[in-house]
């Protein structure tokens, strides 16, 4: 059986590719930009390497994933497919298409029907691992995927704006954890490095609720901030998240906050051409 | 020997080539801790260990701050004592550092209160063992009095 | 990294003001030294401000915290105001994240602003708005 295929693989290569891509050209589920030739490259590779999967006398359910060129082939071509936003089941029906491909080319070979029957169960097992594997793939890829873009829009979701001289702003929006807690503190702290700041304005209008946690996690940038040798305003305090903040008894007295961010600007500027954040006065100021 | 990081890996089966980046991780080592020197050079190994996972600058400091902390632990309380390094990757495929802080030392009797902020019985500021915890994604301690105390700690890269 | 004793941090004088770094080398030993060798300069010399740069510390773990916290608690006591300058912000982040507060200590963004700050300007009052808007 393996020879017969392996014999079919190497004399109607080209021939089974061309099938497999006309046949998932067709399934037109594939909805994506992986155009024609870049299919064709792929069917190339994933052939090339089950010739020698199938030489390895590993059991046939076994050969895609023990077999490392074929692996990657699979692994590879599935990942694209998730990049490339291919559903699942058209990822999965993509590599499934193959065993037609592959049967066909036997069936040119021999007519006999036990033969052909016994050919379609070895490419089913040989092949639903294929399938599997690709699915599997298809969602780590995604996982990825979602994962980075979290990061990326953690990371642009919290700009740092110059206001003035010395003087920069951070809007929050959305919720404030742990996670994105260290996002803001370090673009924060790397901008005040930059412009030489002397004064950051955390700007809170966009946070929807203030709890403990919250409330721990500005202190800790405000606190940040203050050892970098800057100071902290924090501004957009509405009426009820400061009642909230009276009630759950959170101390953040030592803060200077304001209600707007003009008047966050205003108390900002003050703080640079006043007496400085030290306290150094005494300059008949 | 084999790493525990390579136990997860292999059950999920296969290698999966598109994660790794081709090459080992490096196998783990062992830093003696019995001088305020051998904390300098816990140190350096820690921060070359940290580029080599490929953590960003923040991250680089965190776990070198946790490394320094639980040395001096060892050092101080412990009467010396080892930190191992060992490179794991989780099931995602994210690399990470592992620190093994052992020493054989009087054990610490009250662990939770170990763990508070401000508890010391040495030289700093009680916040080794809570700080410490504080900086790494994964925390976890066997004590006892008379037993010594082994911290091992995990940090892992963001992507 | 060897075991030889380092030389000592300098400290330089600067009127009243004693100026001086640390290392991002600072072992335990070097650590204590500085602490005592700067305590004896402030009131040897009368120094009313101590500015220290630690823009070269990588790394400040809460005995280097706790290093800081005593040695502005004795300069205080002895009549000096220390100003901390420089922190890196991986350093800031870390040491809020290990629940240090540095209490007490006061910092500055760089050298220059501390030295400002302790009392010690380029330019008049008056003129330094001007300054920092035009000429950098």
């Amino acid at each position: 059986m393996r020879e017969r295929l392996t014999r079919a693989l190497h004399e109607r290569g080209d021939e089974i590719a061309d099938r497999w891509v006309e046949l998932q050209m067709e399934q037109a589920l594939l909805d994506t930009d992986i155009g024609e030739a870049e299919l064709r490259e792929e069917a190339d590779a994933l052939i090339e390497a089950l010739v020698p999967g199938l030489q390895s006398g590993v059991p046939v359910d076994r050969v895609v994933t023990s077999s490392p060129g074929l692996h990657e082939a699979v692994v590879g071509l599935s990942m694209r497919r998730a990049r490339a936003g291919a559903t699942p089941t058209a990822t999965s029906l993509a590599v499934l298409a193959l065993k037609e491909a592959l049967l066909k080319a036997v069936q040119r070979d021999t007519r006999d029907a036990e033969e052909l029957f016994a050919s379609a169960v070895f490419m089913n097992r040989l092949l639903d691992v294929a399938g599997a594997l690709s699915f599997e793939t298809y969602v780590d890829g995604r996982e990825e995927i979602i994962r980075r873009q979290s990061q990326q829009l953690m990371e642009q979701s919290t700009p740092v704006v110059r206001l003035w001289r010395q003087v920069l702003a951070v809007p929050l929006i959305g919720t404030l954890d742990t996670a994105r807690t260290q996002v803001v503190m370090e673009n924060l702290l790397q901008a005040i490095q930059d412009h030489e700041a002397l004064v950051a304005i955390i700007d809170i209008t966009g946070v929807p609720t203030v709890d403990t946690a919250v409330a721990q996690h500005l202190m800790q940038t405000v606190n940040a901030v203050r050892l970098m040798g800057a100071d902290c305003v924090i501004s957009g305090v509405r009426p009820s998240i400061a009642q909230t903040i009276a009630q759950l008894g959170i101390d953040l007295s030592t803060i200077l906050t304001r209600a707007t961010l003009a008047d966050a600007l205003a108390a900002a500027i003050k703080l640079i051409d006043g007496p400085g954040p030290d306290g150094d006065e005494g300059d008949g100021r | 020997m084999a790493l525990p990081g390579e136990f997860t890996l292999a059950s999920r089966g296969p290698k999966k080539p598109s994660r790794t980046d081709g090459r080992r991780p490096p196998a783990p080592a062992s830093y003696p801790v019995r001088t305020e020197e051998d904390l300098l050079t816990v140190r350096h190994a820690v921060r070359a260990a940290t580029v080599e996972v490929g953590f960003g600058l923040v991250d680089q400091t965190r776990v070198v701050t946790a490394a320094s902390e639980l040395a001096r632990n060892a050092y101080v309380h412990g009467g010396g004592g080892t930190v191992t390094l060992e490179y794991p990757r989780d099931p995602r495929g994210r690399r990470g550092l592992r620190l093994v802080v052992k020493d054989e030392g009087p054990g610490i009797a009250d662990l939770d209160a170990a763990l508070t902020d401000g508890f010391t019985t040495g030289s700093g500021l009680g916040h080794g063992l809570g700080g410490a915890r504080r900086l790494m994604d994964e925390f976890s301690v066997r004590t006892g009095p008379g037993e010594g105390t082994e911290v091992v700690v995990t940090r892992w890269t963001v992507r | 990294m060897t075991g030889q004793p380092q030389p000592g941090v300098p400290i330089l004088r600067l009127g009243d003001v004693l100026v001086t770094g640390l290392l991002n080398e600072l072992d335990d030993r070097t650590a204590i030294l500085f602490t005592e060798e700067l305590t004896e300069r402030i009131s040897a010399e009368g120094a009313r401000g101590v500015l220290i740069d630690i823009s070269r510390l990588e790394v400040i773990d809460s005995f280097v915290a706790r290093t800081l916290m005593e040695l502005t608690t004795v300069a205080r006591l002895l009549g000096a105001r220390v100003i901390v300058a420089g922190m890196r912000p991986p350093v800031a982040i870390t040491l809020v994240e290990l629940g240090i507060e540095l209490v007490g200590v006061e910092t500055a963004l760089n050298p220059e602003q501390g030295l400002a700050a302790l009392g010690w300007r380029q330019a008049p009052q008056p003129l330094e708005g001007a300054r920092r808007g035009t000429a950098r």
